[in-house]
């Protein structure tokens, strides 16, 4: 393997992907769950990088995606935070399963 | 005419509509007054047109052979299905409506006037509902009026369910007693049950006829009527072929037009309480006594007997429905006046005396034929309503005086007035002397005619209606006595003596007597008969008196006379007398007293019989069975829904899970059958 | 050819990805993972430097692990105390995530195997020059390939984000 290659770089962000299903799943804290969100997005972040590097060196398509993900990505964070502040402070707590006061 | 015809139905709607919206809102003075005010424009109106209808002339109304015509002054398109299935609301006017406009109007309007005195206590305060009870009256008088003028048996009918109606009301006027709840249920109930039968007998009819209006289907039948009902002669024609060919199929072993005909006269049964319909009239008592006087003595309960008046072409056409009239008649006419002579309470005693004398009516159509003297039984079946409407009317007023003034139905708590209240003591004498037929009151002639045509039909039917007429001479007069005479009147203890009422009650009774006096001598036979021929050739205020069968009056008179004789001997004053006959025959006695169990009987039918052994089983399989699959599948969603309650757990982790597993499935699945 | 300073370049980037991946998922002190997200971004960063996005992985950095992994240090600060760990996973928990993630894994891979183009290795330079002059003509330009609505878009999507951060975290 002298010439690295598409699956070079798609397999490390589909175990990045796969890590942030799993901690989605498993994790509590709400903001650990964004974490793993984040992680998701970062791995398809890749993708469109290295597909447009690969397959479409002749435009920058991919690149300005992932820029604009980047950029949506940063403002869903802040607003996700800004609720879990807000819940904290209402419940002192940001464990996803005690949130349930809304329920019947 | 027409904007006068229009507004005779008009103005009690209106009324109607008034009182019952707004009514409330008002003082009690004003809405009685409001309502008295309606009735007597309307009366007024009817007797114009009543009397310009007989006497104006116009040739409209009388040919140039001296018949009257029916007329119709208007009629709308009210429903239209197809062609032929048309619905519509109109106004006729022919001898018989005419003669019920002047009725239901007089009746009505002194029944307003009466119970502006009747409906207040003895402190002179209004009883609670009192603007809703004028305008159940305004309600009842439209209805009844617009039963009368029908053009056609569906508009009859309609009107037919609203006195019904009007009438179920106002017997529950006091619907805090449960005794007026069930009174005016079971009055429903029972006329509902009757209706069934009249539904079905016009749809029969209607079938095979092709047609609803009254003067198609009354013309038809007779040779020559044609002109005096205005239809075309090619109308007529053609109905007729159609019943040459329609009372060709056989049910049952009788022509359908017989059926249709006892079908009809089934709803005619239970309006006017024949036997075995009539057990709700007794039980309609429970209304107020003027309502009593209006709709269960003088309008609503001949219903029947104009019905048998309106189709009587038709049934002449079918002699053995007309017999079942007949039989029907007589029957109810024999039981109602042996029930008649036990009662105690005096309007239950009317009451039976109501039956009774509709009964009488009944049978005079019943016996009716062409042949004798012109169908005199039609003529005096008429007249009988007329004036029976009168004195009937008055007598129940009285007693809703002597109610009003002694607090009590029974005569046990009277015996002895006629001291107390003169006025009513006398107006009572009167509507006693004309209902036991006496000459000259209004109910000898009447009732003289109807045995006339009695005597015409059969010895039978002679003999039979004449032991009636005397066994009711025999128990009016017992009432009578037993209400101011008897013995001296006790005034409990604290109370003061009775009293003539104030003169919003006494004057209509002073009307109504003296209606009663003269009414006999209105020349009938030449206003009222069932081809529109006049039967005299002149006419004078003595007509009737010329033109008796003074055979069958002197009979009649005799039998009349020795009843009211022996009811003097036996309850005139305070005597051992009636205890003997009683205990004479005890079973008799009994058996009149309740009725001959015809509630029991009924209870036994209802109750034991449809509700224990038809009804019961029906609800078991309703209950178990049906609701019992229904229950099934609710049980089994339910289950479901809590079993998989879970997934909706709220828990947002769970979501993705879920989601994301099911998209990696569904993915896989795609893969595998597209490879 | 590839450099072999290249190839061990690329070793380590991914060996940290995925390394940092999977300790930022199972670690149970919530700073510690937001400190391994921050190695995965800056890994990622490389990653982007590699294929030659300078201006991308510049981006990533600043964006980031500049921004947002400080705002997750923020919140964390406020929201828990230095030293908590969560609980430990109960094992039906932990199970049902890594069937998620293996189940995933395993589909994704499936369906990226079945592809030919991903045996592609870089051919092609740039055809054109990764200036910011070119960027920002791209960013702000109305032509083919170029960006300026859904730069606007995400400019006012990142307003309202701004507001609704306000008007959410206001102290009522």
């Amino acid at each position: 393997m002298d010439k690295l290659s598409v699956i070079c770089y798609i397999i490390p962000s589909m175990i990045m992907f796969c890590c942030g299903v799993y901690g989605f799943i498993t994790r509590k804290n709400m903001i650990a769950m964004l974490i793993s969100l984040e992680l998701m997005l970062n791995a398809v972040d890749i993708n469109f990088v290295v597909f447009n590097r690969f397959l479409f060196p002749g435009q920058l398509e991919g690149m300005m995606f992932t820029l604009f993900a980047i950029a949506i990505a940063a403002a869903e964070t802040a607003l996700a935070i800004a609720i879990i502040v807000n819940v904290f402070r209402a419940v002192k707590n940001v464990d996803i399963r005690d949130l349930n006061k809304m329920k019947l | 005419m027409e904007t006068m015809s229009i507004l005779i139905l008009a103005i009690p709607l209106f009324m109607f509509l008034l009182l019952g919206l707004t009514g409330m809102k008002m003082s009690h003075k004003l809405a009685g007054t409001l309502g008295c005010l309606g009735m007597g424009t309307t009366l007024v109106l009817a007797y114009t047109v009543a009397f310009s209808y007989f006497f104006g002339g116009c040739p409209e109304f009388i040919n140039a052979a001296g018949e009257r015509l029916q007329s119709i002054l208007w009629n709308v398109t009210w429903l239209q299905f197809t062609d032929k299935l048309v619905i519509r609301l109109g106004f006729l006017l022919d001898p018989i409506s005419a003669m019920m406009l002047v009725v239901i109007t007089t009746i009505s309007f002194m029944v307003h006037l009466y119970s502006m005195g009747y409906m207040r206590d003895h402190h002179g305060v209004f009883e609670k509902g009192f603007q809703r009870f004028y305008a159940f009256l305004s309600l009842f008088s439209f209805s009844m009026l617009g039963l009368v003028v029908a053009t056609n048996i569906f508009q009859m009918y309609i009107f037919w369910e609203l006195v019904g109606a009007s009438s179920f009301l106002l017997i529950g006027f006091y619907y805090t007693k449960p005794s007026a709840v069930l009174a005016s249920k079971k009055a429903f109930i029972v006329t509902r049950f009757a209706d069934l039968g009249f539904l079905i007998g016009i749809l029969v009819l209607s079938y095979y006829t092709g047609t609803f209006n009254f003067t198609e289907l009354t013309s038809a039948p007779v040779e020559g009527l044609a002109n005096v009902f205005q239809v075309s002669e090619t109308t007529a024609e053609g109905v007729k072929s159609i019943f040459a060919n329609s009372a060709a199929p056989l049910f049952m072993g009788a022509s359908v037009m017989t059926w249709a005909l006892v079908l009809i006269f089934m709803g005619g049964m239970g309006k006017s309480a024949m036997m075995p319909l009539h057990i709700w009239l007794p039980d309609a008592m429970e209304g107020p006594t003027p309502v009593s006087a209006l709709i269960h003595a003088a309008t609503m309960v001949v219903a029947g007997v104009y019905l048998v008046a309106r189709l009587f072409p038709l049934y002449l056409m079918e002699i053995r429905s007309l017999e079942i009239v007949t039989v029907v008649g007589a029957v109810t006419a024999l039981y109602a006046a042996i029930v008649a002579c036990t009662q105690v309470d005096i309007k239950r005693v009317l009451a039976f005396s109501t039956i009774s004398q509709i009964a009488f009516m009944m049978v005079s159509l019943g016996v009716a034929r062409p042949e004798f003297h012109h169908g005199i039984g039609y003529m005096a079946g008429m007249f009988h309503l007329f004036t029976h409407a009168m004195f009937k009317a008055l007598l129940f007023l009285c007693a809703g005086a002597l109610i009003h003034a002694i607090g009590s139905n029974d005569y046990t708590a009277m015996h002895g007035l006629r001291k107390y209240m003169p006025i009513t003591h006398i107006t009572f004498l009167i509507g006693c002397l004309a209902i036991a037929g006496i000459i000259p009151f209004a109910g000898f002639f009447s009732k003289d005619e109807i045995l006339t045509a009695c005597f015409g039909n059969s010895m039978l039917w002679y003999v039979w209606m004449s032991a009636v007429a005397g066994l009711t001479a025999f128990y009016m007069f017992r009432l009578y006595y037993l209400i101011f005479w008897w013995k001296e009147h006790k005034i409990p203890e604290g109370h003061h003596a009775p009293h003539d009422q104030p003169w919003t009650m006494t004057l209509p009774l002073v009307i109504l007597a003296a209606i009663s006096c003269v009414a006999g001598f209105v020349p009938f036979g030449n206003l009222v008969t069932w081809n529109g021929h006049p039967m005299f050739d002149h006419v004078s205020f003595f007509t009737n008196l010329v033109h008796l069968d003074w055979t069958v009056a002197a009979v009649s008179l005799a039998v009349a006379i020795i009843a009211i004789v022996i009811a003097t001997v036996m309850y005139r004053k305070e005597n051992p007398l009636p205890a003997k006959f009683k205990n004479a025959m005890p079973a008799l006695w009994t058996w009149a007293y309740h009725r001959f169990y015809f509630d029991e009987l009924y209870m036994f039918i209802t109750k034991n019989i449809i509700f224990d052994k038809i009804c019961k089983p029906i609800a078991w399989f309703d209950r178990h069975i049906i609701d019992g699959t229904m229950d099934m599948f609710a049980k089994v969603t339910q289950r479901l829904s809590i079993s998989i309650r879970g997934l909706q757990s709220g828990n947002v982790q769970t979501y993705v899970w879920i989601y994301l597993v099911g998209a990696l499935l569904m993915a896989s699945i795609v893969w595998l059958c597209l490879l | 050819m590839e450099s072999v300073g290249s190839i061990v370049m690329y070793g380590i980037i991914v060996a940290a990805i995925i390394i940092f991946s999977i300790l930022t998922v199972t670690t149970r002190r919530i700073l510690r993972a937001a400190t391994y997200l921050l190695f995965v971004l800056f890994a990622t960063a490389g990653l982007y430097f590699k294929l030659d996005y300078e201006f991308l992985g510049a981006v990533q950095i600043a964006v980031y692990a500049g921004g947002i992994v400080v705002l997750f240090v923020f919140s964390i600060l406020l929201t828990s105390k230095p030293g908590d760990s969560s609980a430990r996973l109960t094992s039906k928990r932990r199970v049902f995530g890594l069937i998620a993630a293996v189940a995933s894994l395993v589909v994704l891979g499936y369906a990226i195997m079945s592809r030919p183009e991903i045996w592609t290795t870089v051919t092609a330079p740039f055809t054109m020059e990764m200036t910011m002059n070119n960027l920002g003509e791209m960013l702000l330009g109305t032509e083919k390939y170029q960006y300026l609505l859904p730069f606007e878009a995400v400019s006012v999507l990142l307003l309202a984000c701004i507001i609704g951060g306000v008007v959410v975290a206001r102290k009522r």
